[in-house]
């Protein structure tokens, strides 16, 4: 294992904008976060890979022969990362959507602090605040009415 | 009989891709899904007892060697776990089949409640059954990107919200999982976890220690255990009804397994006991605590969810079989109970709307089977005797006195203390809703007295809404009964979680093929 500054340096600068972003109240900007946060782990994957070489395609026509198959680059971190931006890519697919959709209901896609704060509040307040709990209830069922 | 290992996966996938094609057809839709369920209980059921009685199952997907192919482990724990989701999930497809009403009305281009729900099931299956930390984490995605579909179903404010910060709170588990798999993978170069047993111990203990608490973190996230814990009482009352049942039975109980898996297979137990222990406490007088204070029904439950994840911690922390056994049964008895408490929540709010404590009320005049179907599930999850609550809570406590130590003391004294406050909650819930006031109206001396939604104009549920829940509510009560064989089973999953040996004789032959960076 022969860790690169170059690659741990990476690694750290996108991890930090990462998490800077996932702080953030706007779901788009928290979305960028998971996509920059995401490679930076990539790349971790692939540090932890170690040192780069040839392609691991054995036999007649592959990059390495059967004798140097040591000199090879390890081809599971390699796998790993591709499942992972497999998984991003979806991930970043459904909260791009979840944050227009928030945009479309809120006229911003910020996440406010929890609804069921305001909730209890407004359980508190009873019958007065029926914006809240009321609607809550009444959009899960009308939801479950199947009027969409 | 390997061949079955990876067939609740198979099942489930296939499931997911027919369903999607059938998106037009609903009745097509619920046949097939029905019938996958019912598939994936049969392979289970089979799977745990191969499991019992000729030792752990094991597969290598596609034939590669192991350490480099996906291999997939059936042990008794595994499969136990399996056994009771599988059960829970076709239970709770029947509850939403009954409600008819989860989106496949046809309004929608493709109907998605089924697929996705199918697809979940699969993310649960392989993560019970990884038997490398990669393939557990690939696991985890299928199951939380199916429940991000889920959880904001139909896409209205409240679910919009809620998912905002469920989603969020999970991808961010996701990445501190994938985080932690890259520095397993640097600092030992392989992810099995037949491998990974053996390596780890050789590491320097700060090294270990540090990737142990990087996937402590990720999974505390996912279990909701308690400084973790915020996003789960925020974010599962939003859900549908037969939805807020799934997640409530599995998903945080997939964290547990992972916590079992990794903390008393591959690391030292004793290492973090103090922590764990600690985590433990916090999450079981929090969470209660948490529950006296709602007013809403599904809040309650919701709240009581994630204080007695502390029971399991408990029998974790305690490490040894006694300890983890507990924890097992605990966790087969927690994923039924909560369940059905959900289930009989959805219910309620099936027949009056409205999940408040403060607006309903008499509703055991209206609906005495319901009442009942509440009564049962909720002082079980008490740990009233002869409940499988008790049992569970009882081999915990004879774990902590065995163990015999502090910090174990403390966590007993904290153990029973829960319960009792369990048992209040539930009370104020089951006086609130069932016994007390007038039907229909507001029963709170500052609420004006206004008539809601109420338990008269209300549809009755439907018949196999109310069987679904019936089902678990007597799987669930039928575990008293069961206790002891399930307890040997559970104490035998506790075995071969815990002999690291026999799960690599098991998996076997992974170090001479496994590629060595």
């Amino acid at each position: 294992m022969s860790p690169t500054v170059v690659l741990t340096a990476a690694v750290a600068g996108l991890v930090a904008v990462g998490v800077y972003l996932l702080t953030s109240r706007h779901l788009s900007r928290v979305v960028l976060g998971v996509v920059v946060m995401s490679n930076g782990v990539n790349l971790l994957l692939i540090a932890a890979a170690g040192p780069a070489g040839p392609a691991a395609i054995v036999g007649p026509g592959g990059a390495v022969d059967e004798e140097d198959l040591a000199s090879a680059a390890d081809p599971l971190p390699q796998a790993f990362v591709l499942t992972a931006i497999v998984i991003t890519f979806a991930v970043t697919a459904f909260g791009l959507a979840l944050s227009y959709r928030l945009g479309r209901l809120e006229d911003d896609d910020v996440v406010h602090d929890a609804g069921p704060h305001r909730r209890t509040r407004g359980e508190a307040a009873g019958a007065a605040a029926p914006e809240d709990g009321g609607a809550t209830a009444r959009g899960a069922q009308r939801e479950r009415g199947g009027s969409r | 009989m390997s061949v079955l290992v990876p067939l609740p996966v198979l099942l489930c996938l296939l499931g997911c891709a027919v369903t999607l094609v059938l998106g037009q057809r609903p009745r097509a839709q619920r046949a097939v899904s029905l019938t996958v369920l019912t598939g994936v209980v049969a392979a289970s059921a089979v799977l745990l007892a191969l499991a019992v009685t000729e030792g752990p199952q094991h597969v290598t997907v596609g034939g590669w060697p192991a350490g480099v192919g996906i291999g997939l482990v059936a042990d008794r724990l595994s499969a136990l776990v399996l056994l009771t989701s599988s059960l829970v999930t076709l239970a709770v497809m029947v509850f939403s089949v009954g409600q008819g009403r989860t989106g496949d009305t046809g309004s929608s281009p493709v109907s998605i409640y089924h697929p996705t729900y199918l697809a979940l099931t699969a993310g649960v299956c392989i993560a019970f059954l990884a038997a490398d930390l990669f393939n557990l984490y690939v696991g985890f995605e299928v199951l939380l990107t199916s429940s991000y579909v889920l959880l904001t179903l139909g896409g209205t404010g409240a679910r919009i919200r809620a998912g905002a910060t469920y989603v969020v709170v999970s991808l961010a588990s996701s990445l501190v999982f994938l985080t932690g798999v890259g520095l397993v993978y640097a600092a030992t170069g392989t992810v099995a976890m037949a491998d990974l047993a053996g390596r780890i111990g050789a590491l320097p203990p700060a090294v270990a220690t540090a990737l142990q608490l990087v996937l402590l973190v990720a999974f505390g996230i996912k279990a909701a255990a308690f400084p973790l814990s915020g996003w789960l009482p925020d974010s599962y009352p939003a859900a549908a009804a037969p939805v807020a049942a799934v997640f409530a039975g599995l998903l945080t109980k997939v964290g547990v397994y992972a916590i079992v898996r990794v903390h008393d297979l591959l690391f030292d137990p004793q290492t973090l006991r103090l922590l764990l222990m600690a985590v433990a406490l916090a999450t079981l007088v929090v969470g209660i605590l948490g529950a006296i204070a709602q007013h809403d029904l599904r809040r309650m439950v919701s709240f009581t969810l994630v204080s007695h994840i502390g029971y399991m911690l408990f029998g974790i922390a305690l490490g040894g079989a006694a300890g983890v056994a507990a924890a097992v049964f605990y966790a087969v008895h927690h994923i039924l109970v909560q369940t059905a408490l959900f289930l009989v929540v959805g219910l309620v709010e099936h027949r009056t709307g409205t999940t408040s404590l403060r607006r309903l009320g008499g509703l055991a005049a209206l609906t005495p089977g319901t009442a009942v179907l509440f009564l049962l599930p909720a002082l079980n999850l008490a740990g009233i005797p002869p409940f499988s609550g008790f049992l569970g809570k009882l081999a915990l406590l004879r774990a902590g006195i065995a163990d015999g130590r502090w910090d174990a003391w403390v966590l007993v004294v904290a153990a029973v203390v829960t319960s009792l406050l369990t048992l209040y909650a539930i009370a104020r819930a089951w006086s609130a809703v069932f016994w007390s006031g007038r039907l229909g109206f507001a029963d709170g001396p500052d609420e004006p007295r206004e008539p809601v939604h109420g338990p008269t104009d209300g549809e009755p549920p439907r018949r196999t809404m109310v069987a679904a829940t019936t089902g678990v509510v007597v799987a669930v009560t039928a575990l008293s009964l069961a206790g002891g064989p399930l307890l040997s089973i559970a104490e035998g999953a506790a075995r071969d979680t815990l002999d690291a040996q026999r799960y690599l004789r098991v998996v076997g032959g992974v170090d001479d093929a496994g590629a060595e960076p």
